[in-house]
């Protein structure tokens, strides 16, 4: 049995198929930082760090003695709670198929969305800095008037190309300017959309959680994820009228080329 | 005539269950030849007779190598696994548990939902559709 524990929710085979299905389908599209950068693992619940390959020199135990101690980054558990009524799992037993599993698609949105803000915007208190706080670029403005969009982030692509960083690139974009692409087109009906890829030549994504948008690099080892337990379902408890389950993951995330991105700022 | 290697109703299954579950069979009866040879011949003492046995064997073997092979190009996660056992040195109960690790591993980073994995099998999305 795993730490999940869900041998002991009262759910039936076929619910819990329903339930993980619906939390892919729901975390696919927002999980923006998995479709730009590095994905390692995962490497199970025990993970408790990355090696960062580093040392700390610390006092040695005695006289013509050296000591340092390793650095690693301490794997971060991620978790967000929801509840989901009986009434519709049995509902989902017999059949139904429009079962109200509202709460697991914000859980999911709530996961993803802080996935996101960890790598690009970092998370100081699990000792995470983001892509756009690494970057040593000068932050650019977005602004709201799309039309300028594919001139910033034509800037945004030059000064990576300055700092020697090849491409392809993607971009990753927040919701308000992401909506702001699709309603937009261009001079003789040309999607935005379209022209923005063609500038970075590589993915362009939705991105919930992310301020503005960001230019990264598309080449490879520049942002590094590395997960210990990939997004899970696990079981907290149930009553007569509701059981708590939760979606989990467990991870490190680091930026290995800080030059290799730049933030466009709202 | 038996179709002892069903478990369920045979007009249940699909097509490509019962050509897994028939070559299953197969590679069981490949196992049980080879091991019955090795006694016949461990005892034989007629030389020609050994001959005509080893010779048997041996294509008994053959027979249970394809059979095999078969099943692996139908199941990639434990092709992955096999990989890491076969034709190696070393200690082979190790070898097994690492190579299992690493295709779990391996499937899961690729998004392949694992049987027994207690993950959702999203792993890395590049590459995905945006």
């Amino acid at each position: 049995m795993s730490h999940l524990l869900r041998e002991f929710a009262p759910i039936t085979e076929a619910s819990w198929g329903l339930i993980d299905d619906e939390a892919r389908e729901r975390l696919t599209p927002a999980l923006a930082a998995r479709k730009l950068i590095d994905f390692a693992g995962p490497h199970g619940w025990e993970r408790s760090a990355t090696n960062l390959g580093r040392t700390t020199a610390i006092a040695a135990p005695g006289d013509e003695l050296e000591a340092a101690q390793r650095r690693v980054l301490a794997v971060v558990e991620l978790r967000a709670p929801f509840t989901i009524a009986r009434s519709e799992l049995r509902d989902a037993d017999r059949g139904a198929d429009d079962v109200d599993l509202a709460a697991l698609d914000e859980a999911a949105h709530r996961m993803a969305t802080a996935e996101n803000r960890a790598v690009f915007h970092g998370w100081p208190a699990a000792g995470i800095t983001g892509i756009a706080e690494a970057s040593p670029h000068e932050a650019m403005a977005l602004g709201e008037t799309c039309e300028l969009y594919p001139a910033h982030v034509a800037k945004a692509v030059e000064r990576l190309l300055r700092a020697g960083v090849d491409g392809p690139y993607g971009l990753a974009l927040g919701p308000a300017p992401y909506t702001r692409v699709l309603e937009t087109t261009e001079h003789g009906g040309y999607p935005l959309l379209n022209h923005l890829r063609q500038i970075v030549g590589g993915p362009l994504v939705w991105a919930p959680g992310v301020d503005g948008a960001v230019v990264v690099s598309q080449r490879g080892g520049d942002f590094l994820f590395d997960a210990g337990e990939d997004l899970s379902i696990g079981y907290d408890r149930h009553d007569f009228d509701t059981v708590d389950l939760y979606l989990v993951e467990s991870f490190t995330f680091r930026v290995a080329t800080p030059e290799a991105a730049v933030a466009l700022v709202p | 005539m038996g179709f002892d290697q069903y478990h369920e109703p045979p007009e249940e299954l699909p097509a490509t269950t019962r050509t897994f579950a028939r070559l299953c069979a197969s590679l069981t009866e490949e196992a049980e030849a080879i091991g019955w040879y090795e006694q016949r011949i461990a005892v034989e003492a007629d030389h020609e007779a050994k001959a005509i046995m080893g010779n048997a064997q041996a294509e008994e073997f053959k027979h249970f190598c394809m059979d095999l092979e078969f099943l692996l190009r139908r199941t990639p996660l434990w092709r992955e696994i096999a990989k890491g056992i076969l034709f190696t040195e070393g200690e082979i109960v190790e070898l097994g548990e690492e190579a299992e690790e690493e295709a779990l591993e391996g499937a899961e980073a690729r998004g392949e939902p694992v049987a027994g994995g207690t993950s959702l099998g999203i792993g890395n999305l590049r590459g995905a559709r945006p």
